[in-house]
This record gives C-alpha cells, structure tokens and sequence, in this order.
C-alpha cells in the first residue's frame, strides 16, 4: 500500500503518506529514532497511524491492488525432502521429469492440454491495458500454458495471441456472448476470488475509457463495482443447471472450471464437483486484484497453504482426485511454489501478479516515476490508479505505449521456464520422473502452523498438529515411475 | 428460426438467444432468456426470478407477472412484463428498457445506470440512486414502440420512468449510507 491512493477515487499524495507505508526511512531529520531509544509501538505501529489518519482526513478507506501482505503460512514455510537411502533421485540434468497436464477429461471432449502446469490467472482488460492482455497470451503461448480473461470480457489482443485461452464466467456477465464461449478453449465459472472472497469485481472510474465502458456496457468515467453473486443461480443445484447450459452452448466441448476463493474449500469444492465442475480453481488470500478495500484483501479469506489440503480432502473424499483437476493460484512465485503446491495435490498453478512482475510490474528502472506518484518501485500497489509507469495497470495510451508485448511476454515465458524448471530440479531430487509425482509424504513443515494447515510434520519431527504421532510412511509411489 | 413450445419451461428457458423466435406457451422457470443478444422471447404465463438477466439486446414478452430481479444487469435488452414484477427487478440494469405494466416491488432500479423502466401500476419503495423522471416525448416514443412489439393495449401516457439519479456512479464518503 502506498497512503497515496486512498480510496475510490484518485487522490494525490498525502502528508502523512509518504514517511509510513512507502520506502522511506526513519525521520525527516535522517536521525534513526530506535538509536536514541524511541521505540515504535508493536500495535500501533506508522503503517496503522497512517491509515487512521487518513480515514480521519479524508473519509476514504483505503483501495489497492494486490494480495494480502501481512505475514501468512506459506510454501516458504515447507521443505521438500530430498532422497536418500530410502529413495533414490533422477539425474537432474539427464533422466526425464516431464510437466505436462491434462485439464478437464472429466465431461468435456477437448480437455485442455498443457505443456506446463503453470498457467496464467484471469485478469481483466481494464484492469490491464490492452498490451499487457497481448503480452500475457504471447507468453503464455510460447511455453505451451494458458492465459485466462477477466471481469471485462475476452478482447482480440488477447484470444489472437492466446494459444489456449479460459474464458472467465463472471457475476457481472460483461460482454458476455455465446461466439466468445465458443472461442474459447475452456469456461471458468467464478464464484469468487482470493482476494476478496464474497466480494464482486472493482474498476474505478479513472480505468473505465470509452473502450472499457464500451465492453461493459457502462457509462465512461463511473466507478464500477460489480455484483458479487451471480444474477441467475443461487447455490449448487442451480449451478448444475448452468454449467449444462453453457456445455450445451459449447457443444459440450470445453472443460468447464468453477473457480472460488478460498474460505471454505472443503464445502466449496464438494459443491463445484456435485455441480459438475471439469476443474477448480482455487485462489487463496494472497491472490492477487486489480482494485479492493485493503481491509477486504487483508481480513478475509485464508491462505492458500491452508486451503489445499481441505480441498484435496473434497476431491478424494468424491474419488475424483486427479480426475477433476485443481489448480491453485494465490503467491505462486517460484519453481519451489509449483512444487509444494503440487506436491500436496494441485494438478496446475495460476500466477498473476508474478507474471505482472515479469511484464515490468514495479520495475527498479522505473522507480523515479513510481516516486512522483507517491510510491516507489517495489512498493506500487495502486493498480486501481490507472497510472502505472510500466503501462501494464493502466488504459492511459501513453502509458500502455510504453510496455512492448513482444517483449514483456518473452519476458513472461522466461518466468515460466525457470519455474518449470525449478519445479523439476527438486522433482527429480525427489526422485519423480513427472510433476505430478510429487507427493505429500516430499514435505515437511517449518512452523507448527504451517505443519497444523498443510498437516506435514515438523521437520525433524513426525508430529502434525491435531493428529497423533506416526512413523514416518513408506513412499506411496515406486521412484521414477511416469505420470499417466 | 422459430421455436414454438406447448407448455411450461424450466431454467433458463431461451437463454442466450440469439436471433431465434421462441414462443413459450405457459411459465417459465428461473433466468428465462437470460443473456439474450437478440430475436424474440415471448411467453404468455408468467416468469420466476431473474428473467431477462444481463440480456443484452431483442425483445423479452412475459403476459404474466415475472418474479423478483426481472431484467437484473440488464445490458441492453427490452423486457415488457404485463403483469407485476417482483423486488430487486432492474437491479444494477445497465442499458434497455423494462416495461412493467402492473405493479413494482420493492427496490426497484437499485443501482441502475442508464436503463429506462416505466411503469404503469405502483411501485414500493425505489432502490437505490432510482428516481423517478420526466415522461418526455422520446420516451412516449420508445414505449408505443414496445407496447406495440409486445401486443399490449396500454397506452404510454399511463406510464411513468424511472431511471438513474447518477448520484451514486462514483463513490463519495457522503453517500456512504446510501447503499
């Protein structure tokens, strides 16, 4: 957060922003105030009397982009278990981990095959500018992964450059149209977002250009807040009824995915499979968003680590586990969190603000600029500005003008590589000759938190918080064997 | 292409409908013509909730009454209800026009943009940023226009329109307690 942006319309800077949320450091006089034994109040510390302050001066709570940033358990919070004498590894620059995945062969008679289980999360024209759309589908199309559409509708830049594209079926149904179903490669349901779980889509006013608003059929220039609940269904069986329509629409080709956020997962993805869902998309509370009410992103919701298990749970408990297909999205941002993240049953990941980064998304280079805009680079989160000096969160042509597609998505396919990659070295030190091999048992937990949401023992340990104490189990799949 | 269907009709009866003629002889289920881009939906029972939704354009009949949320979000669609509509109808309606030729319920236009509603019998309590406005000639226009397409006998001048006040189009601490 900068204290810059702070709230539904645009604000400038504030006097009270630029010394709490932002780079800056200690005081205007460059003496630091703990070396003359000032201490800093744990509970009220500058970021919170910023924000009081600024609730107090202006009216306005606080909106930004982004996911949670508090301190949450996470893939950090796990290690991967390397072979030994129990288990033996693959040469990690010779024998064969291969990654791809197959997505939707439950109902649907295209499933989606990727080269890759690293996919691009939906992420709105609007939101984005049209080059960023162009340069997400070209990097995503260069690696063999699919690209996603947002609250706005599916634009040319994107499908034209998109190899494989899902088609997000959102609350708000902007541009939403039977020929761009039919376009697509697959249909997400989306009942709801990491970010902001029970909350409905945000673009503010300064993004909503005559081409945006013509998309959304909204007048230019007004703040949009979408629904949060679909007009026309209600629970599960209603859903059910959906999802055959638009199979119906589509000729039964496409996977249909249900995507939610992450607070119930167990009843969510129970519910998503009784409806009929191909896949689930599961987006956790680091995910990130264009546009949110900072104490919508921080306060609800639960981390993505905690959320697999409970969703692999729904899908073994129904016996269609690898059968419908989870991807999990929400502070992927490495190799090591495709893993893990496989590891304890995802069958793909989305990323979208690492691959914002790799666009140019708070880009060193650009840091001046972010500066006159009350932010710094490393720090800017006010994606709902419209101002981004990177051109990627924004509608402003001379800004947009500025990032090469071409490049940001060689730049995007390059992430995806090295994740890849990442992924398979510790594969093979695990001795799985496919992703998808990865397995519970490769992971030990940090923190007792961590070890009680991703229930992993302790490392050095063979306690898992809440379950009695077991020796450590055999490994449940012969070393080397291939992924069907 | 016509359709013609004796009897009653389940969800999203016509959904999407594109260019096609479809007569429904009875009621409908949840989300008639939802999302409808064109042609024409005609059903001569009546409707359950959210008919017309987030349609973007042709013409929506119901001779009967249409329950709660008729014509939500709203993209450009005309919808003309002969009977009463239930409450929330026209929430967050962003383009058409929603004729309502007997009574309203509650919340009626909550949120809308710049979708037109007339109605004929009375009206509860109006959402939120809905006002009631000027019945000019355009819009008499506009009305005996899709009274006419809709075979109703009305006339427009018993109509009245409601439409948005903008008031709420971009967000103000003032109007906090509004929503």
């Amino acid at each position: 957060m900068t204290a810059t942006t702070t709230g539904p319309t645009p604000t400038g800077p504030t006097p009270t922003g630029s010394a709490t949320s932002g780079p800056a450091t200690g005081c205007a006089t460059g003496i630091d105030p703990a070396a003359q034994g000032l201490r800093e109040n744990a509970t009220f510390d500058r970021a919170t009397i910023a924000a009081i302050r600024q609730a107090a001066q202006t009216g306005l709570y606080d909106i930004r982009g982004g996911g949670a940033k508090r301190r949450l358990p996470h893939f950090d919070d796990l290690l991967f278990l390397g072979a030994s004498m129990s288990r033996y590894p693959l040469e990690g620059y010779r024998e064969r981990c291969d990654t791809n995945v197959v997505i939707g062969q439950r109902f649907a008679k295209r499933p989606i095959q990727l080269d890759i289980p690293v996919t691009i999360a939906g992420m709105s024209f609007g939101s984005l500018s049209g080059q960023a759309k162009e340069a997400l589908g070209r990097g995503a199309s260069e690696v063999g992964t699919s690209t996603t559409t947002g609250d706005g509708g599916m634009t040319e830049e994107e499908r034209g450059h998109s190899k494989t594209l899902v088609y997000q079926y959102l609350p708000s149904r902007y541009g939403m149209n039977p020929r761009h179903l039919r376009q697509a490669d697959a249909i997400e349901v989306v009942l709801g977002q990491g970010a902001k779980p029970g909350g409905g889509g945000m673009l503010l006013g300064q993004k909503i250009t005559e081409r945006v608003a013509g998309m959304r059929t909204l007048p230019i220039g007004i703040d949009q807040r979408s629904a949060c609940r679909h007009p026309d269904w209600t629970g599960p069986d209603d859903l059910r009824i959906k999802i055959a329509e638009l199979r119906e629409i589509t000729d039964w080709e496409k996977p249909i995915y249900v995507k939610i956020g992450a607070s119930r997962p167990y009843y969510d993805v129970a519910l998503a499979i009784k409806a009929g869902a191909d896949a689930i998309v599961l987006d956790g509370m680091q995910g990130g968003t264009a546009a949110t009410q900072e104490v919508f992103i921080e306060h609800v919701g639960i981390p993505t680590l905690a959320a697999i298990p409970q969703a692999v749970d729904a899908l073994q408990d129904a016996g269609l586990h690898r059968e419908v297909q989870l991807i999990v999205s929400g502070g992927i941002r490495s190799g090591a969190d495709v893993a893990k993240a496989l590891a304890l049953g995802a069958d793909a990941v989305s990323i979208g603000t690492a691959a914002l980064i790799a666009l140019g998304d708070n880009d060193p280079a650009l840091d001046a600029e972010y500066r006159k805009i009350g932010s710094a680079a490393g720090y800017y989160d006010d994606w709902q500005a419209g101002q981004d000096p990177a051109g990627i969160t924004t509608q402003d042509p001379e800004l947009s003008s500025r990032l090469d597609p071409v490049a940001a998505g060689h730049r995007l396919a390059n992430l995806l590589r090295v994740m890849t990659m990442e992924a398979q070295i510790i594969a093979r030190a695990c001795g799985k000759a496919h992703l998808l091999r990865l397995e519970p048992e490769d992971l030990v937990a940090l923190t007792i938190e961590a070890a009680a949401m991703a229930r992993r023992p302790l490392a050095g340990t063979n306690w898992i918080p809440g379950e009695p104490s077991t020796p450590p189990s055999p490994p449940s799949s012969a070393p080397g064997q291939a992924c069907p | 292409m016509t359709v013609r269907i004796d009897g009653p009709v389940g969800y999203y009866a016509a959904g999407m409908n594109q260019a096609a003629v479809v007569e429904i002889t009875g009621h409908a289920g949840v989300g008639l013509a939802e999302n409808m881009m064109s042609g024409l939906v005609h059903v001569t029972g009546s409707a359950s909730q959210s008919a017309g939704a987030t349609a973007h354009g042709g013409l929506l009949v119901i001779d009967g009454d249409a329950a709660a949320r008729c014509g939500i979000s709203m993209k450009g669609v005309s919808i003309v209800v002969g009977g009463n509509v239930g409450h929330m109808s026209a929430f967050m309606a962003q383009a058409g026009c929603l004729v309502i030729c007997g009574d309203a319920g509650d919340g009626l236009g909550d949120s809308i943009y710049e979708a037109h509603i007339y109605v004929k019998g009375r009206t509860g309590q109006l959402g939120a940023d809905c006002v009631e406005k000027p019945l000019r000639p355009e819009h008499i226009s506009q009305l005996t226009e899709l009274l006419t397409a809709a075979g109703r006998p009305e006339h427009p001048e018993e109509f009245r329109r409601y439409g948005s006040a903008r008031q709420l189009y971009n967000f103000h601490v003032d109007h906090a307690f509004s929503y």
